[in-house]
C-alpha cells in the first residue's frame, strides 16, 4: 500500500531553510576585527579563561563541521560526538602509545575520521531527514559503549580512559602551556575556517548546496548525489575528528563518558543557535554551548536544564535563523546609520 | 531449551515496555511527521503526577484516570502553545524544540520530586506468573494492557468519525481541510493521545524500572528501535517491534558470547541502523510516495 503525499506537505518537510547566498561568510572588516580580538585576548586574561576560550574554538570547529554537513548538504546528524570521540582517541592513543608528536596527530585523526564518516555516509545515503537523525543518534549513543569494549582496552584504557600530556611551547617561547595551546588551536581553527569557506564556494560546495535545496533538481542537473552526500559526511567527520584531537590535547584526558550523545546534542544546538549554513555563526553557537550551561547553573542549580530549554525556545521563536539573523540585522542597521 | 523459552518469555516481558513507548512514538509521528525526542520525559512527568496523586491518598485507578486526563490536556496545551507556531518550520527547528522540551521537563521534574528513586505500586501484583520465575503477573498485566490499547486504537481509527478525520488530516492535510476537517486540532488531538499513551506506558513501566526523572532514557531509545523496526507508520508494527526488540535483546545477550549487558544497547541501536538501511519502511510500514 502506498499513499501519495501532497506537494504542500512536501515543501514543509524541507530539512533546512536555504540561507541567502551572501550569508555564507563574514565581511572583510568584521573578519579582521574578529581575528585581532582573538589574537590579543589571551594577553589580558587568566589561564583558566584562556583554557575556556580554547575549548570555545575547539567546539567552534566541531559546530562548523556539522554546519558543513547540515547547512551545506542538508543532511542531519545527531551523531557528531561519535566522530569527535574517534578523533580524540586517535590523538590520545598516538601520543601515549606511539609517542607521536601532537601536531601530527591532528591530520591522523582527520584522515581516520574522514574514512569512518565516509563509510558511515554510505548506508546513510538511503536515509533522509528524521531517519538520518535517528541513525546518527544511534551511533552517538553506542559510541561510549564501544569505547569501553574489553577487546581494545589495552589501547583505550577502558572505562579509566587515557591521560594525555600537555605540550610545552616550542622553541623556548616564553608562554604558558595554555597560551601556546590557545594559539596553536587558533591557527588550526583559522585554517579550517578558510578551507571550509572555500569548499562551500567551490564546485563541490555548490553541488552540495544544490542537493540541499532540491535533490531531484540537483540530480537532473548532473550532480552525483551519492558521491557528494557521502563526501559531505566524510569532510564533516574529518573536521570533527580534528576538533576531537585538539580537545583531547587541551583537556589532557579522554574517557568514554566524555563523549556521550549529550555532546552530540550540544553540537547540534550550537549549530541551530549559530545559524544553519552560516559558518561564522559556529563560534557563537560554540559560545552558547560552552557558557550558557554555566550561567544557567549560576542562576539556579535545580532549574538549569529548564533555563537552558527556555532559552533555546526563545532562540527558536525570536531568531529562528540564529546568530546569522542577528548579524544581518546588525549589518543593515550599520549601513542605515552610515547613510543617514 | 528451557533456558531458551525462559529468555524468550523474559524478552516478551521487557518487550512490552518498549511496545508501549513505541506506540506513543508512532501516534505522534502519525500526527505531526516528527519523532518526539521528549516523549519519554513527558511520560515520566505523567508518571510522577500519578505517584503524587497516590501519595495524596487517591486510589490507584482514580489516579490512573486522572493522570490520563491531565496528560491528555498537557499534550494538547504543549502543542497549542509551543509547537503549533513551528508547524511550518524546518525539521531542524522542530528537533531543537523537542530537545528544549526534554531539558525543561527533566529539570522541572527533578526540582519538584528530586532525583531519589521511588517505588511505584502495581495493580497486578508481582508474584510469579504460572510458576515462572522470569515473568511476573505485573508483566503479564502490562502485555495485556498494551494489546488492549492496540485494539482500542485500531477501533478508534477504523470505526469512529474522529479517527477517520485524524487519519485524513495526517495523510492529506490539504484535501482534509477542503472537506471541512479542522486539521490543526487533529494535530493537537494527536499530541494529546500520544501524551496519554505515554502516560500509560510510564505508569506500567515505573514498577519495573522504578520512578525517577531519568527513568526513560534507555526505554526511549529501545522504543525508537521498536518503532523503526515495526515501521513508523503502523501502531501494530510498533507493538510487534517492541516485543521483537525485547526478545532479540535477551537472546543476543544470552547466546552470543562476549555481548553481556554492556553491549545490549549498541545492539538495539545497530538494529535501528540495519532496519533503516535495509528496509526503511520497517516491518509493517507503508511507503510514502512523493509527488514532485
Amino acid at each position: 500500500m502506498s499513499t501519495i503525499q501532497e506537494s504542500a506537505a512536501e515543501t514543509q518537510a524541507a530539512t533546512v531553510d536555504a540561507p541567502p547566498k551572501k550569508a555564507m561568510g563574514l565581511g572583510r572588516t568584521a573578519s579582521w576585527v574578529m581575528l585581532i580580538i582573538l589574537l590579543i585576548l589571551p594577553l589580558f586574561v587568566r589561564n583558566f579563561v584562556i583554557f575556556q576560550v580554547t575549548m570555545l574554538l575547539i567546539y567552534g570547529i566541531a559546530v562548523l563541521a556539522l554546519n558543513i554537513l547540515t547547512g551545506g548538504s542538508g543532511q542531519f546528524s545527531l551523531g557528531q560526538s561519535a566522530f569527535y570521540a574517534i578523533g580524540a582517541y586517535t590523538a590520545a592513543i598516538l601520543i601515549e602509545h606511539g609517542n607521536v608528536n601532537y601536531v601530527l596527530t591532528l591530520p591522523a585523526a582527520g584522515i581516520i575520521c574522514f574514512i569512518v564518516g565516509f563509510l558511515f555516509g554510505l548506508p546513510a545515503l538511503r536515509l533522509s531527514g528524521i531517519y538520518l537523525a535517528l541513525a546518527t543518534f544511534a551511533l552517538a549513543v553506542a559510541m561510549p559503549q564501544l569505547l569501553k569494549l574489553g577487546v581494545i582496552e589495552h589501547w583505550t584504557g577502558g572505562v579509566q580512559g587515557l591521560v594525555v600530556t600537555k605540550p610545552d611551547a616550542p622553541f623556548g617561547l616564553p608562554m604558558s602551556q595554555d597560551m601556546w595551546l590557545y594559539y596553536f588551536t587558533l591557527v588550526v581553527s583559522i585554517a579550517i575556517y578558510i578551507a571550509s569557506v572555500n569548499l562551500l564556494k567551490s564546485r563541490s560546495g555548490r553541488a552540495m548546496m544544490a542537493i540541499r535545496d532540491n535533490e531531484i533538481a540537483a540530480s537532473a542537473m548532473g550532480v552525483d548525489l551519492s558521491i557528494y552526500k557521502t563526501l559531505a559526511f566524510g569532510v564533516s567527520a574529518g573536521i570533527t575528528g580534528v576538533a576531537g584531537a585538539l580537545g583531547a590535547i587541551a583537556v589532557q584526558f579522554v574517557a568514554p563518558d566524555s563523549y556521550t550523545f549529550q555532546l552530540a546534542i550540544a553540537l547540534f544546538l550550537g549549530m541551530v543557535v549559530g545559524g544553519v549554513g552560516w559558518l561564522p555563526g559556529s563560534l557563537v553557537g560554540a559560545a552558547f554551548i560552552v557558557f550558557v550551561p554555566n550561567i544557567a547553573e549560576e542562576i539556579s542549580k535545580g532549574l538549569s536544564g529548564a533555563f537552558f530549554g527556555v532559552l533555546l525556545f526563545a532562540v527558536i521563536y525570536l531568531v529562528p535563523h540564529g546568530a546569522r539573523q542577528a548579524a544581518i540585522f546588525a549589518e543593515n542597521l550599520f549601513n542605515k546609520l552610515r547613510r543617514s | 531449551m528451557e533456558l531458551f523459552i525462559n529468555q524468550v518469555l523474559a524478552g516478551i516481558a521487557t518487550g512490552a515496555i518498549y511496545a508501549c513507548m513505541a506506540l506513543a512514538i508512532v501516534m505522534i509521528f502519525q500526527a505531526i511527521d516528527h519523532l518526539n525526542f521528549a516523549q519519554g520525559e513527558m511520560a515520566m512527568f505523567a508518571t510522577f503526577i500519578a505517584w503524587q496523586l497516590m501519595q495524596w491518598g487517591v486510589p490507584y485507578w482514580w489516579a490512573f484516570l486522572l493522570t490520563l486526563i491531565i496528560s491528555f490536556a498537557g499534550g494538547v496545551i504543549i502543542e497549542r502553545l509551543l509547537f503549533k507556531p513551528l508547524a511550518k518550520a524546518p525539521v531542524l527547528t522542530n528537533v531543537a524544540g523537542f530537545i528544549a522540551l526534554f531539558a525543561i521537563v527533566n529539570s522541572v521534574a527533578g526540582l519538584i520530586w528530586d532525583f531519589t528513586i521511588k517505588q511505584f505500586p502495581t495493580p497486578f501484583g508481582s508474584s510469579p506468573f504460572l510458576g515462572s520465575q522470569l515473568i511476573s503477573t505485573h508483566q503479564v498485566g502490562m502485555i495485556g494492557v498494551t494489546l488492549g490499547l492496540l485494539i482500542a486504537l485500531f477501533v478508534f481509527f477504523r470505526f469512529t468519525r474522529i479517527g477517520l478525520a485524524m487519519r485524513a488530516a495526517a495523510a492529506m492535510p490539504e484535501s482534509a481541510r477542503l472537506v471541512g476537517i479542522n486539521t490543526g486540532w487533529m494535530v493537537a488531538l494527536g499530541w494529546g493521545m500520544a501524551s496519554a499513551i505515554g502516560a500509560i506506558a510510564g505508569i506500567l513501566i515505573a514498577p519495573v524500572v522504578f520512578l525517577e526523572p531519568n527513568m526513560m532514557g534507555g526505554v526511549l531509545i529501545y522504543g525508537f528501535a521498536a518503532a523503526v523496526l515495526g515501521g513508523l507508520t503502523s501502531p501494530l508494527g510498533a507493538v510487534l517491534g517492541g516485543f521483537l526488540v525485547g526478545v532479540f535483546e535477551n537472546l543476543v545477550g544470552t547466546y552470543v558470547p562476549g555481548v553481556g549487558n554492556e553491549l545490549k544497547l549498541p545492539i538495539a541501536l545497530a538494529l535501528i541502523v540495519i532496519v533503516l538501511v535495509v528496509k526503511p519502511t520497517g516491518l509493517m510500514g507503508h511507503t510514502v510516495v512523493k509527488r514532485v
